[in-house]
């Protein structure tokens, strides 16, 4: 097998193949650095010198540092000590239950809250960056009329006399709220006003599968199926509430020899999406096709058809068909289409599966309640001139709808625009008024993201600027002048009679109760109109757009100036720092495109230009933009970032995320900042593992290729020679280990690594010069689907150039990449300053204070996770604005105060959160016990949606981590790069999958 | 950081003299007392930290004194002392006049057992200006044992011995004598240096006065030849002596060397705050509150048990006592003026380890039992605060060499001891010895 991580690699392209084995890329500096500590190396001397001198002197006026304590200390408040306070995070995309870590009133990290009944603990990577977010000097400081600053009396006076004097509709927009009292807020202003509409639209519409579904979304539940089979819908990365759905989905995804079985899962899709590479059957095919493959299946399912094998979807259609009849109630039907007529095929295929109860749990779910056809109406009425005042509460239509450019002649028409939006972005600067909302970890608010579900999110620190809640705004204009929080505790007396319960729901985080009321109902279009319509489609011609979201970014744009989003690479294709066009392979060698040439794609009347990336998977005759890129009013880090894909969307029948474009290449070139094929791992031993469900069942004990090294005794695991002395491990010895089985390459980990450690964002150029500063990464590799079965038939030579040749569909795994931590670690032996050095606990240590650069550690890992701090990314001006949270008092509010910012040139490295580990221990030695098992865990094994990081003292016989490497051992359980005997102290599981073959070629 | 400067500059000029003289002796001793004040640890007896839990069943009295005595000083003698009143009545004398059954509810509550009209408790309660006294979680043994304890206190001198303070005292002690045997030993080295000096100029001059009795004898001998005579009338050539090039050469090479060693002392010393002494925004006596008050550290250094920070007080942490004592003295009313003014007290931070250096207080009070005063030095003597220890990494690292691991009675260690033990039996189990000087434990 062979695996290689980009089309560059592939080839072996040149200039590739030159830097390919290099540690750093030589990069010529376009401009002279201008950091401030900058000295050329020959003056070195003379500063030296000079510098001696100078400590001597100012040494003797040592600043006055000045110790201030709290005037009134707060009773659960002591200087450096963390505080956790439950509250919720939800934006419009996903929800997630989340623990905020205060520090002295600062909220530094989130973290998930093990409470929630449907996030489970886990966070997404959004999640875990909101906290940036909290500190964005973007933001709107203050209430605005016209743009410029005003008071909040002025405003709110001005917009009441408005508001009374307004005659036609009025109209708050928004996108979907699952919080009852801010509904019920809206509802009081509506009962003031009575010509108000609410009217909620989400940037990734779901209305045609609330129309297929009574106006909810379905409580698809994962964790039951035994079939999976998507249309389409990236569940696992973007598709209404990933986490919730990663954690039920990886339930039945991970194996051990006690439980040999695994569900199928079954993904056909047009971009190679994260949930597409996780899948145990990828299948290409056209968005133009998800009707015909929707429409098989109901054929085959509900009126017991067979699927047609013409298609080149057929064969893996009529294997999925079959095994979901097969399956029955434990199979389940997703797509993520937006047309009613599919989504109402897929309701009739579950319906027909009988799966209401097992992998559809009666509790739907409430995270997307936007309706196309009302936000339509709405802009047209807007252009019309039927609209007397808008309101945009957290909503940037102007940016994200397709029709953008009408909402945006419409608000010139509307005599009344305000807006509730934190900044003045594409659509607030537009509106007359400006009354900014708090950020979320400002506010009180309340949250039922499923029926019967219900979360609080609580302020952690008093509002940073002069902003109010929106929610209490809406009230204030409907002239009731209580605040929010009374509002909102008013509004849960029913389900919180008493104080008590009330204190336990906000420590907690959650509750059990339903509040919100019934989603307006829609009306669903029958199976079979949805199926003669469906079949009467035409077939457009020409090259075809799939519009998608990006796992980081949400297609709304509102994490656009978060530098963590914009610097999280894709799972896929490793890119950050902007969209592109992704393009199959035939599609750019049939037009001589190479990757990084601008092409120009048009649709709807409107282009945008953007690079071409060759995207492996890509459905030939397609290509595909990320929405939520190229904003034009974010702010500093986010602003020009990529161009908005939004315009090119279908808009005739609802708002369909396809279209047929013309692509025209341009002369210009736009190199794309990917951080794939910087580590180059090829021509090595096996560095990652996988094996199929059906060899795993047959002996566990063969799945896991391990290397024998050759002694005169004969072949030796590599451990048993050893030139080094080992070490003994007399109190902890800390150890990780990742199940690639559970890892869905979600990038969670990497923000919740980088929120921690207080790693430096770098920027496009410097990911581009391959100084990108993550301390984890996760390694994506695609196989080519050439084997070495293959020799009898191709003969060897045949075989060898077949897996030379790009699949057009490769299998896809991921390997999250941080520091092995090893025993016998090469970085330590060649530090000349013994910067880094071994624990007496396995940890591989690394002192800021001590190295002095040399980089000889980062030449000699063999798993490149160590990184070299170029500039001084907390002052060079150079990043202020990628990086800007380390410039500023308030941005530098983030960082995390128990982790040093590390200055330039020095090395830095995964740590495995000495810190943590050194406050459970501290803990534990307080109390005067052993720390337990799961009270110190690193930061990405605790972001981990799907629990495939694990992390412990595999000292301890009876911790989760001991138990698991005892069980794997000889099984699943590998290291990577085994045979160089660096005897690493992390652990991988190799990944299972569930096809009948190691590779999708042997599926058709 | 003057005093480094006025430091070395007398050094320099005494390297100039003392080169030429031809002795060294001052200034290294100089030097070596720095060092030596450095690195000396103070008394390590265990303490029980104000936190500490009530101790067992408290079988027979002394028992119940001890413990009476750790929990006297952590809750109440914030307010109360034995033997005189300070914001709270004088306790002596209590058990005569209040019944125990009255002492239980009145600790645990007062302000119910005043609501319930009881008139002694009214009458106290009008009597310290309706100041209220703080409710007290504690069982009714503990109070019982509290009360034994002031019972055994009743007609001792103000200032009673004992726990931390104790500690503190005994460790000053220890210092102080030291201190005087070193000056000491210092007198006789001195006398015997005169007596040697004396004796040295004794035999000189003795030995001239031979030398010229001698040569005039020879003088008057008729019967020398040439040389004879040459050699009695040689004089010593100081010119020759002063221009010799070997003479000239090792008074260079010595001076170089002064000037070197002086050199690098003083560049180690860059950063090096030992002794910095600012003067605070407010008069506050250490000696005061921790020496003669006795009171606890951990009373305002709230955090010092359990967080990296021991806390600098809050002002609503001396208005627990200010609100009532002391309430005219211009240092108290500028506290006054700072809680009207909501603006917090800018007190200037005396001891600053750099950013890249993880201390973390709990680690060493909690965990290690240290004193305060181990790293702090005599803070009860300090009218004024300064930085007893160097605070450099040398410091630490040397510490955590030298100083066994407090692992009694505490479960995380078990194990480690009876490795330790098996191991190297008859060596300390030092801070190092368990991984104590590693980089990450300090640097992350």
């Amino acid at each position: 097998m062979k695996y290689w991580k980009g089309i560059e690699e592939l080839e072996s392209a040149p200039e590739f193949m030159q830097s390919a084995f290099a540690e750093f890329m030589p990069v010529k500096e376009s401009h002279e650095s201008k950091d401030d500590t900058s000295a050329p190396r020959r003056d070195f001397l003379k500063l030296m010198g000079f510098g001696v001198g100078a400590a001597m002197l100012a040494s003797c006026e040592t600043p006055v540092v000045k110790a201030i304590p709290y005037l009134n200390k707060p009773e659960e408040i002591d200087p450096l000590i963390s505080n956790f306070y439950a509250s919720t995070y939800f934006t419009g995309s996903d929800y997630n239950a989340v623990l905020v870590k205060s520090r002295e009133g600062r909220p530094i990290k989130l973290e998930g809250n093990p409470e929630s009944p449907i996030t489970k603990g886990g966070l997404s990577a959004r999640a875990q960056a909101a906290v940036l977010s909290l500190y964005d000097g973007g933001r709107l400081q203050h209430f605005a009329i016209k743009g410029q600053k005003a008071e909040v009396k002025q405003v709110d006076q001005e917009i009441r006399t408005k508001l009374a004097g307004t005659t036609g509709r009025i109209a708050i927009v928004s996108h979907t709220i699952i919080s009852p009292s801010t509904k019920r807020a809206i509802a009081e202003f509506a009962a003031r006003y009575p010509n108000t509409t609410h009217v909620m639209y989400d940037a990734q519409s779901a209305t045609g599968l609330l129309q297929a579904n009574g106006g909810v979304v379905p409580g698809y539940d994962f964790s039951k199926a035994n079939v999976i089979v998507s249309l389409d819908a990236d569940f696992l990365g973007t598709w209404i509430s990933p986490v919730e759905y990663a954690k039920q989905y990886v339930v039945n995804r991970k194996v051990s020899t006690d439980k040999r079985t695994m569900s199928r899962h079954f993904q056909f899709e047009t971009i190679m999406s994260l949930t597409g590479s996780n899948a145990d059957v990828r299948v290409p095919v056209k968005p133009s096709e998800q009707g015909a493959v929707a429409l098989a299946l109901y054929n085959a399912i509900v009126n017991g058809g067979s699927v047609s094998t013409s298609a080149s979807y057929g064969k893996q259609l009529a294997i999925a068909a079959a095994e979901l009849k097969a399956s029955g109630s434990t199979g389940l039907v997703v797509s993520g289409s937006n047309d009613p007529a599919v989504q109402s095929l897929v309701t009739a295929i579950n319906q027909t599966l009988g799966n209401a109860g097992t992998t559809i749990s009666a509790a739907s779910s409430n995270v997307r309640q936007g309706d196309d056809a009302r936000m339509a109406a709405l802009v047209n009425d807007m252009n019309n001139g039927s609209v007397g005042a808008v309101i945009f509460y957290n909503a940037n239509p102007v940016f994200n709808h397709p029709m953008g450019d009408k909402v945006k002649s419409g608000i010139a028409k509307v005599p009344l625009t305000i807006s509730l939006n934190d900044r003045l972005d594409e659509t607030g600067s537009l509106c007359q008024y400006a009354a900014p909302d708090n950020h979320w970890l400002e506010s009180w608010n309340d949250f039922e993201p499923k029926a019967g579900y219900l979360s609080l999110s609580q302020p952690v620190i008093t509002p940073l600027f002069t902003t109010r809640q929106a929610q209490e705004s809406l009230l204030h204009w409907a002239g009731n002048n209580t605040t929010y929080y009374r509002f909102l505790r008013a509004n849960w007396r029913g389900i919180t009679p008493t104080d008590a319960a009330w204190d336990k729901v906000v420590h907690d985080g959650v509750a059990m109760g339903t509040a919100l009321p019934a989603a307006p109902a829609m009306t669903a279009m029958s199976a079979a109109t949805a199926a003669s319509q469906l079949s009467g489609a035409a077939k457009p011609n020409g090259v075809e757009l799939a519009l998608y979201e990006k796992v980081g970014l949400s297609a709304d744009g509102c994490g656009a100036n978060n530098p963590f989003l914009q610097e999280l690479p894709d799972p896929i294709s490793k890119a950050t720092w902007g969209n592109y066009v992704a393009i199959p392979r035939a599609m750019a060698v049939a037009n001589k495109w190479e990757q990084g040439d601008v092409v120009k794609v048009t649709a709807n009347g409107h282009s945008i230009e953007l690079p071409v990336l060759i995207q492996p998977g890509q459905t030939n005759g397609t290509v595909s933009i990320a929405l939520g890129y190229g904003r034009t009013m974010a702010g500093k880090a986010g602003d020009k970032v990529g161009e908005n894909a939004a315009p090119l969307a279908m808009t005739a029948n609802g708002i369909q995320y396809m279209n047929v474009v013309t692509l025209e290449k341009t002369s210009a070139t736009s190199p794309i900042a990917q951080t794939q094929t910087h580590q180059t791992l090829m021509d090595r031993r096996p560095v990652v593992q996988e094996n199929t469900l059906a060899n795993y069942k047959k002996n566990p004990k063969e799945v896991t290729e391990y290397e024998k090294i050759a002694t005169p005794d004969g072949l030796e695991a590599p451990s048993k020679v050893s030139l080094w002395q080992d070490y003994q491990y007399n109190n902890h010895h800390w150890g990780m280990a990742v199940d690639l089985n559970s890892c869905i390459g979600c990038g969670s980990c990497v923000i919740g690594c980088q929120t921690e450690n207080n790693t430096a964002v770098v920027g496009k150029q410097q990911v581009i010069n391959r100084r990108e500063m993550h301390w984890m990464r996760i390694d994506r590799y695609y196989s080519s689907d050439a084997h070495k079965s293959d020799f009898e038939s191709k003969g060897k030579v045949g075989t060898y150039a077949a897996m030379e040749d790009p699949s057009e569909n490769p299998q896809v795994i991921f390997q999250p990449m941080m520091c092995q931590q090893c025993n016998h670690a090469p970085c330590e032996t060649v530090c000349p300053v013994l910067a880094t050095t071994h624990s007496s606990e396995g940890l591989n240590q690394m002192t800021y204070n001590r190295c002095i650069g040399t980089r000889y550690c980062a030449n000699n890992c063999p798993y490149k996770v160590r990184r070299f701090n170029w500039f001084s990314y907390y002052s060079n001006e150079k990043f202020e604005i990628v990086n800007g949270h380390m410039f500023t008092d308030l941005g530098r509010m983030v960082l995390n105060p128990d982790v040093t910012v590390r200055a330039r040139g020095v090395m830095e490295k995964c740590s495995f959160c000495v810190q943590r580990i050194q406050l459970g221990k501290l803990e534990a030695k307080k109390q005067k016990r052993r720390p337990v098992d799961g009270e110190i865990v690193t930061a990405c094994a605790q972001s981990c949606p799907t629990e495939a990081i694990v992390f412990g003292d595999m000292k301890d016989p009876n911790s989760r981590i001991s138990k698991l490497l005892r069980r794997e051992d000889g099984e699943r359980a590998f290291h990577s790069l085994d045979s160089i005997n660096v005897q690493p102290n992390v652990t991988y599981l190799t990944k299972i999958r569930n096809s009948e073959s190691e590779f999708f070629g042997k599926e058709a | 950081m003057n005093s480094i400067r006025l430091r070395s500059l007398p050094h320099l000029l005494l390297a100039f003299v003392l080169t030429f003289a031809g002795i060294q002796q001052a200034s290294a001793q100089d030097a070596a007392a720095v060092k030596k004040e450095g690195v000396a640890p103070g008394a390590t007896a265990a303490a029980t930290p104000a936190t500490a839990a009530a101790p067992a069943a408290g079988g027979g009295d002394a028992a119940a004194i001890a413990a009476g005595d750790a929990l006297f000083k952590g809750n109440c003698a914030q307010c109360h002392a034995v033997n005189e009143q300070v914001v709270g009545p004088a306790l002596a004398g209590i058990t005569k006049r209040r019944p125990i059954s009255w002492i239980l509810p009145w600790v645990k509550n007062s302000s119910k057992v005043v609501a319930s009209g009881d008139d002694y408790a009214v009458a106290l309660f009008n009597k310290f200006n309706k100041q209220q006294m703080p409710s007290f979680a504690l069982s009714d043994k503990e109070v019982t044992s509290i009360v034994a304890y002031i019972t055994s206190q009743e007609g001792a001198a103000a200032a009673p011995a004992g726990g931390v303070t104790a500690g503190n005292a005994a460790a000053a002690d220890g210092q102080a004598a030291a201190g005087g045997a070193d000056a000491g030993a210092g007198k006789y080295v001195d006398i015997l240096l005169i007596v040697l000096v004396v004796v040295l100029i004794v035999l000189v001059v003795t030995l001239v006065i031979i030398g010229n009795l001698m040569k005039d004898v020879l003088r008057g001998r008729k019967d020398l030849d040439g040389r004879d005579i040459e050699i009695l009338e040689q004089r010593f050539d100081w010119g020759k002596f002063y221009r010799s090039p070997v003479l000239r050469g090792i008074v260079g090479v010595v001076f170089a060397l002064v000037l070197l060693y002086e050199g690098v002392q003083s560049v180690m010393a860059v950063g090096l705050n030992q002794g910095y002494q600012p003067t605070q925004p407010i008069a506050f006596s250490h000696k005061l509150h921790a020496g003669t008050n006795q009171i606890n550290c951990a009373y305002c250094h709230t955090s010092v048990y359990k967080s990296k920070s021991a806390n600098i007080p809050s002002a609503n942490i001396c208005m627990n006592c200010h609100s009532q004592v002391k309430t005219e003295s211009p240092e108290i009313k500028k506290i006054y003026r700072a809680i009207e003014r909501k603006q917090p007290i800018q007190w200037v931070r005396i001891h600053n380890l750099p950013d890249l250096a993880y201390f973390n207080h709990s680690q060493h009070t909690q965990v290690a039992g240290l004193q305060c005063q181990t790293c702090h030095g005599p803070i009860q003597n300090m009218e004024v605060v300064y930085q007893y220890s160097a605070l450099t990494m040398g410091w630490c690292i040397n510490c955590h060499r030298e100083m066994p691991l407090n692992t009694k009675d505490n479960k995380y260690y078990d194990n480690l001891v009876k490795l330790h033990d098996s191991k190297n039996a008859g060596a300390p189990f030092t801070v190092s010895s368990n991984g104590g000087t590693e980089c990450s434990k300090c640097h992350y």
